[in-house]
């Protein structure tokens, strides 16, 4: 294991970020510390780079007790939200910074460096300031800035989250690319679920200064632990009592089905390829929402107050819904069955 | 047409170019423009060049007398040196204080940021009878500078404290911390940031800050005037040379020193900024 991080709690004043947090991230993978804002997984990164400390607990990087070590020790790469570019140096001397403070001589760091700019692909662009970058090209030398000192892990904080929607699609295929090249173990916080499904090897979902669930994106996807974690992860609708995924839904006319819940057809929407289909079930409550493509649509001829049926297709997987009120530590528990 | 005008092609860029070569202004920024060097020239320009016209009416040969006087040299020599002095002393100190009160959180901080800005505030004679009521021959404080050159170097100080510090504070205010933090997980020491990161992105400020202060020092009168005593050969600056002079009815004098006095401040105005320069470049 690269990082183990063992009873690790951090509070600001009364606010508790992080609560009794521990964690074992492996070697030469990529992990997503994913979350909504203000859960922690920034300042769990933060602490594993030593830029904050934490008030309980410890943290061991490559077998090596890195709790009390500065920043300047654990051979960390940290990469910024918001870049971090050392404005007033060119391209090729932001990346340079960690070789020469490591008193490296000359042409070895020109060597390293002209390596990573074309592993960035900022080769050409190594003599402008930071400023006549894009946010893209600007990210991409803060990571190139990090990853010269060959850093032990690489910890990278929102890394796209100041990109535009397009950018940071383009940045997400280039990261996981870039990943399989160098295999650094590297750490990611996001709170876009998308990014970290598509990106990471392995999932850790922390909210409220806990750790919700670790795993693999198909596990955390189709095994989500808890109500949190499922609802995290992607659209939901609630069929009973039970959270299930839109598109687990089947929908039918046959009325006398004792498994299905029956109901009338409350609303259509169509976005794209996708068919959103609200059912109002007969016994009340919240509508149940069902995805299907266009051509289940067409098949089954539904209309605004059709009546019809919902079932769980075969393989669904459900999460028991919380019921209002309740503390999440409670649909924990009920939770792992509804899982299984 | 078309064909005619595509024939002679390599011909024509020069023609166009010349035409491009300073920027069309519209009627509005054409307007600002003229309005601003309208007002540069009456209050700036004539001015000076009314001061170099006098200081030059009475020859190189007078010109050159009335400078190296050795009364009016002097002066100079105290005047530049004092202010350079207490320029290299502001750049200090004023970063440090714009430090703290930009880094620090303290009991009083607000007190002192209004305080800070009391020299720029307050007019300078009050200030020299503060100096000389604190510092003067009755001092309660047992310190006694009145009629010596520490008094000019003390007056210089107070009334140029606040420029290096209010220029370097909103530039460190705006500071990029996570830059810090990025210096530091690539390895580099808190000094090895400041000297490389920190330092980098002041100087600018700093600069402009040190030629304020110098130029202030070059010519302050006021708070000086009552504790230096203005004994010629010791204590006497500029201001108060030229102004005897005037009184003396030797405008040329008073012309010649101001126009020396320009060459110098001219001089460090422009060192300063090439200084300024090399520090960020060599980042």
């Amino acid at each position: 294991m690269s990082i183990e991080i063992s009873g690790v709690g951090k509070r600001f004043g009364s606010f508790v970020a992080l609560d009794d947090v521990s964690l074992s991230i492996p070697s030469g993978r990529l992990t997503a510390l994913l979350g909504p804002s203000g859960g922690g997984k920034s300042t769990l990164l933060r602490i594993i780079a030593g830029l904050e400390t934490a008030d309980s607990g410890r943290v061991e990087i490559e077998g090596i007790d890195a709790t009390g070590l500065p920043p300047q020790k654990r051979n960390v790469g940290f990469v910024f939200q918001h870049y971090a570019a050392f404005k007033h140096m060119s391209v090729r001397r932001n990346v340079a910074f960690g070789l020469e403070i490591r008193k490296r001589p000359k042409d070895e760091i020109k060597a390293r460096v002209d390596e990573l700019l074309d592993l960035v692909h900022l080769s050409q662009f190594g003599d402008r300031l930071p400023a006549q970058l894009s946010g893209g090209q600007r990210q991409r030398m803060a990571l190139a800035r990090a990853l010269a000192v060959r850093p032990t892990v690489l910890l990278l904080d929102e890394p796209f989250g100041a990109l535009d929607a397009k950018v940071r699609k383009e940045l997400r295929d280039w990261l996981r690319r870039l990943h399989d090249e160098v295999h650094v173990t590297t750490v990611f916080v996001t709170h876009d679920q998308e990014e970290a499904l598509e990106v990471a090897d392995e999932i850790v979902v922390i909210n409220e200064g806990r750790i919700e669930q670790i795993g693999s994106p198909d596990d955390l996807y189709d095994k989500p632990a808890n109500d949190f974690v499922m609802r995290f992860l992607g659209p939901v609708t609630q069929l009973g009592d039970d959270l299930v995924r839109p598109h687990d839904l089947q929908l039918h006319t046959d009325s006398a089905d004792p498994a299905s819940v029956h109901g009338r057809v409350a609303r259509i929407t169509r976005i794209g390829f996708e068919i959103r289909v609200e059912v109002a079930p007969a016994s009340g409550g919240q509508p149940v929402v069902v995805t299907l493509t266009r051509n289940e649509f067409l098949a089954l001829g539904l209309d605004v107050d059709s009546p019809v049926s919902v079932r769980l297709s075969p393989a669904a997987q459900t999460v028991a819904a919380a019921p209002a009120g309740s503390a999440s530590g409670e649909a924990k528990s009920t939770a792992a069955a509804g899982a299984a | 047409m078309t064909t005619a005008t595509i024939a002679p092609g390599p011909a024509a860029p020069p023609a166009r170019r010349k035409a491009r070569g300073g920027r069309r202004l519209n009627r509005a920024s054409g307007l600002g423009l003229g309005v601003a060097m309208l007002w540069f020239s009456l209050l700036v320009l004539i001015p000076l060049i009314a001061v170099i016209v006098t200081a030059g009416e009475g020859g190189w040969g007078a010109f050159w007398d009335s400078v190296t006087n050795a009364q009016t040299a002097a002066s100079i020599r105290l005047t530049v040196g004092t202010a350079l002095l207490v320029t290299v002393v502001n750049v200090f100190m004023g970063t440090l204080i714009a430090w703290v009160l930009v880094r620090d959180r303290f009991w009083g901080q607000r007190v002192i940021e209004v305080l800070i800005d009391v020299p720029f505030a307050l007019p300078t004679i009050v200030a020299g009878l503060v100096l000389l009521s604190l510092y003067g021959r009755d001092s309660p404080l047992g310190i006694d500078i009145a009629n010596t050159r520490p008094a000019v170097f003390l007056a210089f100080l107070f009334v140029t404290l606040p420029f290096v510090v209010r220029t370097v504070q909103p530039v460190l205010a705006e500071l990029d911390r996570e830059v810090e933090e990025a210096a530091a997980s690539l390895g580099a020491s808190r000094f090895t940031t400041f000297r490389r990161i920190i330092l980098p992105s002041l100087t600018p400020a700093i600069a402009a800050g040190a030629a304020l202060s110098f130029a202030r020092g070059v010519s302050e009168y006021g708070s000086l005037v009552l504790l230096s005593g203005n004994l010629p050969m010791r204590t006497e600056v500029t201001s108060v040379r030229i102004l005897s002079s005037i009184e003396n009815d030797n405008l040329e004098s008073a012309a010649a020193t101001a126009a020396i006095l320009l060459v110098i401040s001219f001089i460090v105005i422009v060192t300063v900024d090439a200084l300024q320069r090399w520090v960020v470049r060599r980042g």
